[in-house]
């Protein structure tokens, strides 16, 4: 069985401009940020993201890589509002489907069951329904209710962030929640998994149980590990959020020279330097240990 | 943490006690919103309403099921930044999303803006295609307020706040669940609306907002100043909301918010 192993780059590599990508994780919760910084740096142009939005929507909006968003929310969570979200919205231009968190859950269901929509009461009543048009009704064919009709979110491609995951594309969480990653995998005809440290088979069930291994191999085509790859975002029980950088990260975004600045230090880096500029941020911070 | 807390003696300790603050009388009323809930899962956004939540618990609701704010259920009552006590369950977002769909639950939302039948924005004000300012997005709003009871904490009352109209219905009011027809309505149920003036139900003609108390120091005018669209207020004397009786001011100032989050929320 051969292995799945891969770099940032071969990840990139295998995307396309225009396709529909879906990112895991949960507002700036464990977030792909090092494939999604690496997105960034190319010349990827007129994607579709699909996300439970925080600063990995950010990023992309503010490097100009999204043509069309489909979200239920963008937040950096201890900050409610995403800077360069808002400034792409009150722009103008940014196609967007804004849905219930729920419906979003349910389209990527439906991709991944290979059904064409799921129903559901949520968006019944709402705006939802009126700032997106193309949305259908469905009459249950036992009683008259009448339920909104979720068409599946069928994904080009899906990043995720995983704990720890093996060279096959086993990937588990340690963080209390799994968020929606399994279902944004199987909603992808290719998923790509990042994680803190590829580990043998058998390290995966040594020290956590099997249920934290969420994400099976065969949902998934090439896996990374990029150590510290969700920084800003949280990853526990590895690290939590960078709240300060992430302050740094939202004052910036709104000023024009100020993110010129943190696109220089942070953001025109590969990686290895983006980790390094990281831990000598840290270092110089007062008090660090 | 049930019964645990015994009422002050008669007689005793009043003149020792600040009186109760603008802020715990909000979250005495946000509380409220939980009385007689049973075995649901309360959901508290803001400080005010978690703390009103713990509170609940602690007192007069201890069946309510509460989250430490990621993917725990946990017992006790614990401090607002602190650390809370014994996990019982597991709760994932996409667990929650199920126990939405279960009804199961009792969330008390935050909204931008709010109108006379309960349509609430939390996604953009202004032009939804190019808004005026961007907001948070619907979030899980347009389930929740179908398939569970709704309440909303609004911490500064200002017209602003309380609209003739919402720019983007996010959580959906009494008039568009009807018109949406009965699988919107079916489990459609606004509880209560609690700003720092007042306590509001939709118990007016035509699940209009009403009046159901002011907060103390709070007159009718002030209500109906704020209110960008025309409140029912009851014939007769309006009541003032309950102060707090002094358990849960003790509960409230040294155990569930000894820092005083809750006076950065409220004014006054």
């Amino acid at each position: 069985m051969g292995h799945k192993l891969m770099t940032t780059a071969d990840v990139v590599a295998r995307l396309r401009s225009g396709m529909t990508i879906g990112i895991g994780g949960w507002g700036s919760r464990r977030k792909p940020m090092s494939l999604v910084r690496a997105i960034c740096r190319s010349d990827l142009t007129g994607l579709h993201v699909v996300s439970y939005g925080g600063p990995d929507v950010g990023l992309l909006l503010a490097a100009g890589k999204v043509a069309r968003l489909t979200y239920g929310f963008v937040s950096l969570d201890s900050i409610p509002l995403e800077p360069h979200f808002r400034a792409a919205r009150q722009a103008g231009g940014l196609m967007v489907t804004e849905y219930d968190e729920g419906m979003l859950q349910w389209g990527l269901y439906a991709a991944a069951c290979r059904l064409p929509f799921l129903p559901t009461r949520a968006g019944l009543g709402s705006d939802v329904l009126t700032v997106n048009p193309g949305l259908r009704t469905v009459r249950s064919p036992y009683d008259d209710e009448e339920l909104v009709a979720v068409p599946a979110l069928r994904l080009d491609a899906a990043l995720v962030h995983a704990s720890r995951a093996d060279a096959r594309g086993n990937a588990q969480f340690l963080g209390p929640d799994p968020y929606f990653d399994d279902l944004f995998c199987m909603a992808a005809d290719r998923a790509y998994v990042s994680c803190e440290r590829v580990v043998g088979t058998a390290e995966l069930t040594a020290a956590a149980p099997v249920q934290t291994v969420r994400i099976g191999r065969w949902m998934v085509a090439g896996v990374v590990e990029a150590p510290g790859g969700a920084h800003f975002t949280s990853c526990d029980p590895d690290y939590g959020r960078d709240e300060e950088f992430q302050r740094e990260y939202a004052a910036a975004a709104a000023d024009p020279q100020a993110w010129d600045r943190f696109r220089r230090s942070y953001l025109d880096l590969d990686e290895p330097a983006y980790q390094a500029a990281v831990a000598a941020r840290r270092a110089a911070r007062p008090g660090a240990a | 943490m049930t019964g645990a807390v015994p009422d002050a003696a008669p007689g005793t300790a009043a003149a020792e006690v600040a009186p109760a603050t603008r802020a715990e009388v909000c979250a005495v009323a946000c509380a409220e919103a939980w009385r007689g809930d049973g075995e649901i899962l309360a959901s508290p956004i803001g400080v005010v309403p978690a703390i009103g939540a713990r509170l609940a618990r602690a007192t007069f609701a201890p069946d309510l099921l509460l989250t430490d704010g990621e993917a725990m259920l946990v017992t006790g009552t614990w401090a607002i930044g602190g650390s809370p006590g014994q996990v019982e369950g597991w709760l994932p977002y996409r667990a929650i999303f199920d126990l939405i769909y279960n009804g199961k639950r009792h969330v008390m939302m935050v909204p931008s803006q709010i109108d006379q039948f309960g349509n609430v924005n939390i996604s953009a004000i202004g032009d939804f295609s190019r808004p005026r300012a961007a907001l948070l997005g619907v979030r899980g709003a347009p389930g929740n307020t179908v398939s569970h009871p709704v309440s909303y904490w609004v911490p500064r009352h200002s017209p602003r706040a309380f609209v003739a109209s919402v720019d983007m219905v996010s959580g959906v009011g009494y008039d568009r669940a009807a018109q949406a027809g009965p699988s919107a309505a079916r489990y459609h149920e606004l509880r209560r609306v609690v700003s720092d003036l007042g306590v509001f139900d939709f118990g007016g003609p035509g699940h209009r907002m009403r009046l159901v108390s002011a907060h103390p120091g709070v007159t009718v005018a002030e209500v109906r100043a704020a209110t960008g669209f025309d409140l029912i207020v009851p014939d007769g004397n309006v009541p003032r909301t309950r102060l707090p009786t002094a358990a849960e001011l003790a509960l409230i100032r040294t155990v569930i918010d000894p820092g005083g989050a809750r006076g950065a929320e409220v004014r006054g």
